[in-house]
């Protein structure tokens, strides 16, 4: 593989500073600083206290991956670097150390999407991706069902949540639970001890003929049962409520993702994304796949989270499609369209 | 020794490129400025590769780095600081951080006491007391105008121009508005050459994060009493 040009890859949109290095479909390096213990006590990322935090990480992470890759800045053939969609100031700390890096090593700079990075990553894992393919992206900001015709050029959106990410409805069903931030963990751990059919909540956008999703009834569902609960002195059975709420979750998430790749003739499903780790989604969608024919790749959970190996595995993509680099002009932009792999 | 110079911190963006000789003759070889509170990002690089063109250098010929450590508005500033940070570590350059206010002090040329004054936003200003032009007495802090002890001295910067109506006569000639890279680079070579320390290029922020740790989840139920 080492025909392939080394990218250095650079992501900041949201609470971890992630550096990775990749030739091709090789992983070389792949560093993360993460402030999410910052974040625990206010139940969600607070931007400010994730921006500070990327400022004091960002060198010191390119210098770990760097060393884990055994590799020196001066082999670096392009840097990559996530331009949106993430939180404004957060994306501006790496986008502007990339300018930095692309300049002092006179090499080009690639702003890539953070959510086609999060298909692109699965690459490094199984190697090169068939086309077409599906993806379903679920992590705390995100809930996207894609068609990747092309990682580099062509990628449609199918669907997307109308309110609340997946991963947020885990967040915020934990702390009806009292359980910790982040919620999916501790509410997937919760899961495998209860009864899933005790409680029937309700499935968001179940059979709308859209691959749309919608989390925050069901939130509201589970917070009205807690309430009612406990208005009439019942105790909280945690742990059936999680089952049941992680059923409804997946449940809508797989069938979704399932649909989408009959209905477009695509036999590959890419689950990755933050919530890709949960084991409730990994054991459905592989059932479903296996019956409707379809293979079915997941990322490692290290890979599925946010990091840097993702948005040097797009930035590969991108320069092997031969696209133009970005200029130093380049901007973050918080919403910018999963259609577009390359910012401009 | 060829230092690089850049401040973020304030609605301008400016750069400069400045040398001194061994016995600490100042040349400036090349500067720029520009105002645009919300395109620091987009400016910044761009700014520095003219720059290095204007002057007829590489990056690569740079002795080392020097950036505004605010005070000031925090998305800015940290441009200014990652931005340093990287080239820093590509470079294998130092990076020497100067106080902003401190900059835009040193533009003053003055040699009387004065206080240096940037918007903070939220009604507030970041500001600092100096005898003259080299020479801050005490830290940065941030203040509502009216609060700030000016003791009666002339105010400078952007922060005295905006509550001029608050701050009354004293803030009639708030020239220089804004930092100019140019008198950075100028003044961190001073300090260099002098064998003076320069502060880390760590930002002051001089106030925490906003940041509420939330209270019970709210109700969906109505209850009918």
């Amino acid at each position: 593989m080492s025909d392939h040009p080394l990218i250095l890859g650079i992501e900041t949109s949201c609470d971890e500073t992630g550096v990775g290095l990749v030739r091709g479909c090789e992983l070389l390096g792949d560093e993360v600083a993460s402030s999410v213990d910052q974040h625990a006590r206010f139940g969600g990322v607070v931007p400010e206290v994730a921006s500070r935090a990327h400022l004091e990480a960002m060198t010191p992470t390119v210098q770990r991956a760097l060393d884990s890759a055994g590799v020196k800045l001066s082999d670096v053939d392009a840097i990559a670097v996530t331009a949106g969609p993430g939180l404004a100031g957060a994306l501006l700390v790496g986008v502007s150390a990339a300018k930095a890096y692309a300049m002092a090593l006179d090499k080009p700079l690639y702003g890539v999407n953070h959510l086609v990075g999060h298909v692109a990553v699965d690459q490094l894992e199984h190697g090169p991706l068939p086309k077409p393919a599906v993806a379903l992206l679920v992590s705390g900001g995100h809930t996207s069902l894609l068609l990747v015709n092309d990682l580099a050029t062509d990628v449609v959106s199918l669907g997307d949540t109308v309110d609340d990410a997946a991963g947020e409805a885990y967040d915020k069903v934990a702390r009806l639970l009292d359980l910790p931030y982040p919620g999916g963990p501790p509410i997937d751990r919760a899961a495998r001890t209860g009864n899933a059919r005790g409680i029937r909540f309700p499935r968001g956008k179940w059979g709308d003929g859209t691959y749309d999703f919608s989390f925050s009834g069901l939130k509201t569902a589970v917070a009205r049962h807690v309430e009612d609960a406990e208005r009439a002195g019942q105790p909280l059975v945690v742990a059936d409520i999680a089952a049941a709420f992680q059923e409804s979750v997946v449940d809508v998430l797989t069938r979704k993702a399932v649909d989408a790749c009959v209905e477009h003739g695509v036999s590959t499903l890419v689950i990755s994304g933050g919530v890709a780790a949960n084991s409730a989604l990994r054991a459905l969608a592989e059932e479903r796949c296996r019956e409707a024919g379809i293979e079915l790749r997941v990322p490692r959970p290290r890979l599925c989270t946010d990091n840097g190996a993702m948005i040097a595995a797009l930035g590969a993509e991108v320069v092997a499609a031969g696209l133009p680099a970005s200029t130093l002009e380049l901007g973050t932009d918080t919403s910018l369209p999963v259609e577009s792999p390359l910012a401009v | 020794m060829l230092l690089l110079a850049f401040d973020t911190a304030t609605p301008a963006v400016t750069a400069a490129i400045g040398e001194s000789s061994a016995d600490g003759a100042f040349t400036l070889r090349a500067s720029a400025s520009s105002v645009d509170a919300r395109r620091h990002g987009e400016l910044l690089g761009p700014t520095i590769r003219r720059l290095t063109e204007e002057a007829g250098v590489g990056l690569g010929d740079l002795d080392g780095v020097a950036v505004g450590i605010g005070p000031g508005p925090y998305t800015g500033l940290r441009v200014g600081l990652a931005t340093a940070h990287a080239l820093s570590d590509a470079l294998g350059v130092p990076c020497h951080g100067v106080t902003t206010l401190d900059a835009l002090a040193f533009a003053t040329g003055r040699t009387e006491p004065f206080v240096a004054m940037t918007d903070a936003r939220r009604k507030e200003v970041f500001w600092a007391r100096y005898d003259d032009h080299l020479t801050r007495v005490g830290e940065v802090r941030v203040d509502r105008p009216a609060e700030v002890d000016t003791a009666s001295l002339p105010l400078v910067g952007h922060g005295a121009d905006m509550y001029a109506d608050v701050l009354g006569d004293a803030a009639a000639a708030p020239e220089p508005l804004h930092p100019d890279a140019a008198a950075m680079v100028e003044l961190a070579l001073l300090r260099l050459h002098r064998g003076e320390e320069l502060p880390e290029p760590n930002p002051l922020y001089l106030r925490r994060p906003d940041a509420v740790a939330p209270g019970a989840p709210k109700k969906v139920r109505q209850w009918v009493k």
